[in-house]
């Protein structure tokens, strides 16, 4: 789940950062009546996504009119497929230095990664393939936390700034890190200002989706997922729906499985209509999962491929048949079906549909391919 | 992170449906399941075996060290049963629940790296020795999917990898293991590990290497593969997935062009490594270079 800055920012403040004065604004008004009580300010739009200053969404303001403008301006405004509804009115800082910080799960370490660059401003990825030599790599074993000599030795110098204080501010950041169960925890800009204090002028907090039960009151303030009315229905019955551009609409179980599937129907030449896997706990949703995949207009032909560990491709099954007559499919629909189940979900098949499985995945997208051509 | 017929098997949750499901189906199949551990049930019998209180309890009545416990409880509880499974001396960790906070997961990997024992997972399906035994989610008992051989089989996935292995089958082939190394971002065994262990299995003549998109972990297998003999196929699902998604399996996810379907591809084939299109290839090519 990803956070807004002004969202984000609080999680830094709690853990003894600097964040800049300001306040949240849904009106025009509103950001002049901030900018008036503050002094020259930044109105930033508030959308989860980097990129907000190229795409014209951040302005300086040195009035509450100027203030009212931009934010007339930001607001309503589409930054990557998403609508600002809201600015963050900023009290202005004097910037001496910028630099980038922050603390990320990483696979292969497995353990919280701390980064860190002299370099600030510009995002991580330009970073790692612009100055690779002034990306500080720190990992952290999360069962002892940071040793602060140890990070204090492994910062580079730094203009102006103490490697005590420096590493000080970092482990804050850790610390807000832990906290929020972070998958990641990220300050661009970390700035050093001209009168001596280090100030994060940004954050970017995404929550670890499996964590989100054990932070009910946080993830309220989380930005709500851009998603397509089907996938809010998905995402509402409890499995993972994705809408997409083609026209073979794919059920299936497993995350690899149901990505196989759609490779195969786009390596045989159409374009899958959707993502969406019941597997793991979800294999008992076999019903509903009809019912969407099909509600989906563009769905030309189905493909239904089950091949079970732990999901029961017989309790699969029987969940889409008995759907059946209430869906009343009106498109042809082609099955693969083996694992775990896989005698009695055939029988089932056999018994409701007369039908029998394509021998192999293969064969049954073939198949859906050519009837949508 | 081969399992062995003679090693004992403890299953941490063995009294929910799922686990009771497949413990059953273990024991069935030869894996040597000792019993299971539920601290409101400890002094039970489920299945006919003994219910313990914790993974600690059930090592102090056994005459030697138990080798390998598997996991199935919910979320909240997998750090600590991971930590006490630890604190018993088990070596050999398969966990089996998914999402699990990847701050738990972290913070067991670093207490197993500690104690010198393996995790495999988590959110993985299991492993499995056909002929012998199996721990997790497999369907190790059916004969069209798995027969003892000499393939080892490696994948992220338990759907993707059951369906490699039947078409392993299908074609003639046997498997000599199949390692399930978990969905999840940060997971205790990489593709590297298990491609490492299957390399050193005398038993196993070929690999099967199943991959995703995301991640790194198929460019770091790729770096070992380039010192070994064996051949390898690849197949990688998520070519046709859109990048920034989340594909379901928290992993599969590409931003920019880190783990990325094209990126894997390139690191692998410049290893040695077949790279195929479909997964129902992978038996044809594996033959080839058998044989060739």
């Amino acid at each position: 789940m990803n956070f807004e800055e002004h969202a984000a920012k609080p999680l830094l403040a709690a853990a003894g950062i600097s964040v800049p004065e300001g306040g949240v604004a849904t009106s025009a008004d509103d950001a002049a009546a901030l900018a008036q009580s503050l002094g020259p300010c930044v109105v930033k739009a508030q959308v989860p996504t980097g990129k907000r200053g190229k795409a014209g969404g951040i302005a300086l303001v040195d009035t509450g009119d100027q203030a009212r403008e931009a934010a007339a301006r930001i607001l309503g405004m589409e930054i990557a497929g998403l609508t600002v509804k809201s600015v963050l009115v900023e009290q202005q800082v004097p910037i001496a230095k910028e630099f980038y910080a922050a603390v990320l799960n990483d696979s292969d370490s497995k353990g919280p990664l701390l980064l860190f660059s002299s370099e600030g401003g510009m995002d991580i990825e330009e970073i790692a393939a612009n100055h690779p030599d002034k990306l500080t790599r720190f990992p952290v074993d999360i069962r002892n936390g940071i040793e602060a000599g140890a990070l204090e030795q492994a910062l580079p110098p730094i203009d102006g700034v103490s490697g005590a204080d420096m590493a000080a501010v970092l482990t804050k950041l850790y610390s807000a890190y832990c906290a929020n169960d972070a998958e990641l925890m990220e300050i661009n800009p970390l700035v050093a200002t001209r009168d001596g204090r280090i100030m994060a002028l940004d954050c970017k907090f995404t929550l670890d989706d499996s964590a989100i039960r054990r932070h009910e009151e946080l993830a309220k303030t989380g930005a709500p997922e851009k998603l397509t009315e089907l996938e809010q229905r998905g995402q509402e019955i409890g499995f993972k729906y994705i809408e997409l551009d083609g026209n073979v609409g794919v059920l299936s179980n497993g995350a690899g499985l149901t990505m196989t599937t759609m490779d195969a129907v786009s390596h045989y030449g159409a374009e899958p209509a959707n993502f969406l896997e019941i597997g793991g706990h979800a294999f008992v949703l076999g019903k509903q999962a009809l019912e969407v995949v099909l509600a989906n207009p563009r769905v030309d032909a189905l493909l239904i491929n089950f091949c079970g560990a732990i999901a029961r491709t017989d309790v699969m099954t029987s969940g889409v048949l008995e759907a059946w007559d209430d869906v009343d499919p009106q498109v042809p629909v082609f099955w693969a079906i083996s694992g775990t189940g896989e005698d009695d979900a055939r029988a089932m098949l056999k018994e409701k549909l007369g039908v029998a499985p394509y021998p192999t995945m293969d064969d049954a997208v073939k198949a859906a391919v050519e009837a949508v051509k | 992170m081969i399992v062995r017929g003679h090693e004992s098997v403890l299953v941490q949750g063995i009294t929910g449906t799922q686990a009771t499901f497949w413990s059953e189906r273990m024991k069935e199949y030869g894996t040597k399941v000792i019993g299971g551990v539920n601290p409101k049930k400890a002094g039970t019998q489920h299945l006919g075996l003994p219910v313990w209180g914790s993974a600690t309890d059930a090592a102090a009545g056994q005459d030697s060290p138990i080798d390998c416990s598997c996991i199935i409880v919910p979320p909240p509880g997998v750090k600590p049963a991971a930590l006490d499974a630890l604190e018993a001396g088990i070596k050999k960790i398969v966990i089996l629940t998914e999402h699990i906070p990847v701050h738990d997961t972290m913070y067991f990997l670093s207490a197993a790296r500690e104690a010198g024992a393996q995790v495999i997972g988590p959110n993985t399906a299991g492993i499995a020795t056909p002929g012998e035994c199996f721990v997790g989610f497999m369907p190790a008992f059916n004969e069209r999917v798995f027969k003892p051989g000499h393939i080892g089989v490696i994948s992220r996935s338990g759907s993707l990898g059951t369906l490699v292995c039947l078409n392993m089958v299908q074609a003639g082939f046997g498997i000599s293991a199949f390692i399930g190394i978990g969905g999840d971002p940060v997971i205790g065994t990489t593709t590297r590990d298990a491609l490492q262990c299957l390399d050193e299995d005398p038993n196993t003549q070929g690999i099967a290497l199943i991959g995703e998109i995301g991640g790194g972990m198929e460019e770091e297998a790729a770096e070992y593969a380039r010192g070994m003999t064996k051949p390898i196929v690849s197949f990688m699902a998520g070519a046709a997935s859109p990048p920034g998604k989340k594909m379901g399996h928290a992993g599969a996810i590409v931003m920019g062009d880190k783990g990325s379907y094209a990126g894997k591809k390139k690191a692998l084939e410049a290893a040695g490594v077949s790279v195929l299109a479909t997964p129902s290839s992978l038996p044809d090519v594996l033959k080839e270079r058998l044989s060739g």
